[in-house]
């Protein structure tokens, strides 16, 4: 069972090396890395590469730690009972599944991604320490343990907009998703667009690593960005000169929208090319 | 020989731990990795070090761990051009950069280039070589007027360390501060309260209302959660603040979100009889101090932000303000609302290690006990977790 990327998910050996060592060691794995450089990919790839189920849980503002192994739906069991239904007798019905008690119920290994940890409240991690580290929890109502019965593969990504305990790190492996260089950069895009004429795509990275040498970009644009543009491209049918113009350096490039989400960077980045203009 | 490794890297300030180091060796064990030192960077790298702003420390603790071993891969000695040229924009003013035409800026990055190649050790002191202190043009600290501050701050025990490609330096950085950043700080102050109408369903007490009455549905209703912590903030403004405008600005439109009670005033320097609430309008609509004392109850956290840098007469002296004849001194005045609201701080955009050089800094630094933190991250968590306490 060793991961080493796959057709369509370009890897690097460190991140390899990462995830080999976190299936072998039966430890989470968490990613980090600039939005957009394909931490949340990642765990798809690693469940298609190994053949496993993949069982996502994204995170939001308002997310409990609670919700992944279980809830308890007292809501409708009140509304039952008021209704004399048979089954409120059995608290059993009204146990809600989380993510964690299907991954652990799942005859084989399965992976689990949990997907942006950093959104939900500073206590968060803490609160799933014991789960991720001994991969069983205690139902209150039923009085029951679930224990998984294959340890799953944990991926956790986090985007780094809040600092995450030092315990629940201690019990990760950490890998961080460096922004490619061009030659990585170039066999992703060829994993995307096979058939993208060489010429089209020495150029449009030239303008993508200029764009993102800019100082003072609020969003650098990233890989899915580079890759959303180069479909705009090939779908425009815009030939390679367009994007050449090392005289006219200081045109825009052509729907740099997909490239530039914010407007102040695009305004900034108009300024810039004004001034270029000027200097001529 | 792991263990001095792991010790090595708990002298180089890595924050591992003894759980992380006994995963490495299981890894090990069971041979994760083939042997190959190479292997093992990335490998140690993922168990060990949690946090991208580490890695450049732990690059270096790495390199001179196994410096002899093998040289750490894809090091090499190379400064891009662009770096230079950030480099002299950022740490020359104009006049500098004016007096670098001297040398001549091309051939300075020559002789630059030159003195680099060269030079293969560590060097610190001396004339020519690149290094720290010392008075060559290069190098970090160093008196001449035309020389570069290259490499940062003064945690680079090594200069040339500093030039060997280490791509996660830019992330080890703890000065960056965006508002977001700000907030999730803050978000340490906030404490709940329920108060007001109640119009949230208690699901609990609904539950067990319904179970004492024998079954029969007992809606509970309760009011929503919100937040109760109060904040005054008191702003330094103008004169010396105004290199810090923009830290400022980023606390306060972080503060307005996150708080339902702040109250905001600003202060030149430090505060005396009055205060104000508009900028524009600081002569005509002021509020006394005394006011101010009594309008919100000690319930209230009394943020201080400014960088406390002013002559030691303003806080010391009557009279002693530079824009009106103050009868009491400003240590009075601080000492006044220090006394009113207990639970108060003071935020200081300036360098904390530039602190104790100041004579007013460290005045006030000891008139709120010590309660004086840096406007960083760090500092911001170390000043909310006194706040809420």
């Amino acid at each position: 069972m060793r991961f080493s990327g796959s057709a369509t998910y370009v890897t690097t050996r460190d991140l390899n090396l990462a995830v080999n060592a976190a299936i072998t060691l039966q430890r989470p794995l968490l990613i980090k890395g600039e939005p957009g450089t394909g931490k949340t990919m990642l765990a798809e790839e690693v469940a298609a590469a190994l053949g496993m189920p993949l069982f996502q849980w994204h995170i939001k503002s308002t997310t409990k730690a609670q919700q992944g192994l279980y809830e308890y739906d007292a809501v409708s069991r009140l509304r039952d009972s008021q209704l004399g239904e048979a089954r409120v007798a059995d608290i059993g019905s009204y146990i809600v599944k989380g993510v964690l008690w299907q991954a652990f119920e799942c005859e084989t290994a399965s992976v689990v991604l949990i997907d942006e940890i950093d959104k939900a409240d500073i206590e968060f991690p803490n609160d799933l320490l014991r789960e991720l580290d001994r991969m069983e929890f205690f139902v209150y109502e039923t009085r029951q343990t679930v224990r998984a019965r294959q340890r799953p593969v944990v991926v956790i990504t986090s985007n780094n907009e809040k600092e995450l305990p030092d315990a629940f790190l201690r019990r990760c492996f950490f890998h961080y998703i460096r922004f490619p260089d061009k030659e990585t950069m170039q066999s992703i895009v060829d994993v995307h667009f096979p058939g993208l004429k060489p010429a089209l795509l020495r150029e449009a990275l030239e303008v993508f690593f200029e764009l993102r040498e800019i100082p003072g970009l609020k969003k650098k644009p990233s890989t899915s960005e580079l890759l959303d543009w180069l479909k705009l491209l090939l779908a425009e049918d815009i030939p390679p000169e367009v994007l050449r113009s090392k005289e006219q350096k200081a045109a825009i490039p052509p729907l740099h929208g997909a490239l530039l989400k914010n407007e102040q960077d695009v305004h900034l980045f108009e300024r810039l090319i004004f001034m270029a203009r000027h200097n001529r | 020989m792991l263990i001095d490794f792991f010790l090595h890297l708990k002298a180089s300030r890595l924050p591992v731990s003894i759980q992380e180091f006994l995963t490495l060796l299981e890894a090990l064990r069971q041979h994760v990795i083939a042997h190959s030192i190479d292997d093992f960077y990335l490998l140690s790298r993922a168990v060990l070090v949690k946090d991208e702003s580490h890695f450049d420390k732990f690059d270096r603790a790495f390199g001179e761990y196994f410096k002899g071993v093998e040289a750490l891969p894809g090091m090499e000695v190379l400064i891009p051009e662009e770096w230079l040229r950030r480099a002299v924009k950022k740490h020359l003013s104009d006049a500098e950069r004016a007096r670098l035409e001297k040398l001549g800026w091309e051939k300075l990055m020559e002789t630059f280039r030159q003195r680099l190649a060269e030079q293969k050790e560590r060097h610190s002191g001396g004339s020519k070589w690149i290094g720290s202190g010392g008075s060559s043009p290069f190098g970090h600290g160093g008196t001449h007027p035309e020389g570069i501050r290259l490499g940062g701050r003064s945690e680079n025990r090594s200069a040339v360390k500093v030039w060997e490609r280490r791509e996660y330096r830019n992330l080890d950085d703890s000065v960056e501060l965006g508002t977001r950043n700000i907030k999730v700080a803050l978000r340490r102050l906030r404490r709940f309260a329920r108060e007001g109408a109640a119009e949230e369903l208690d699901l609990e007490g609904t539950i067990a209302g319904t179970a004492r009455n024998a079954g029969w549905l007992d809606l509970k209703l309760r009011p929503e959660r919100h937040n109760a912590v109060k904040v005054l903030l008191l702003l330094d403004i103008g004169g010396s603040m105004d290199d810090h405008i923009r830290v400022c600005e980023e606390l306060f439109s972080a503060c307005r979100s996150e708080f339902k009670h702040l109250e905001h005033y600003y202060f030149h320097n430090c505060v005396y009889d009055y205060l104000w609430r508009d900028n524009r309008r600081r002569h005509s609509e002021r509020i006394a101090t005394h006011d101010v004392l009594h309008r919100y109850g000690n319930d209230y956290k009394l943020i201080f932000v400014g960088d406390a840098s002013m002559s030691p007469y303003e806080l010391l002296q009557p009279n002693g303000s530079i824009e009106f004849n103050n009868v009491e001194p400003g240590a009075a005045w601080l000492r006044r609302l220090a006394d009113t609201w207990p639970h108060s701080i003071w935020l200081n955009p300036e360098a904390e290690h530039s602190w104790p050089y100041r004579q007013s800094t460290s005045l006030i630094h000891n008139l709120l006990g010590g309660r004086m933190f840096p406007l960083t991250l760090d500092g911001l968590e170390r000043g909310m977790r006194l706040l809420s306490k």
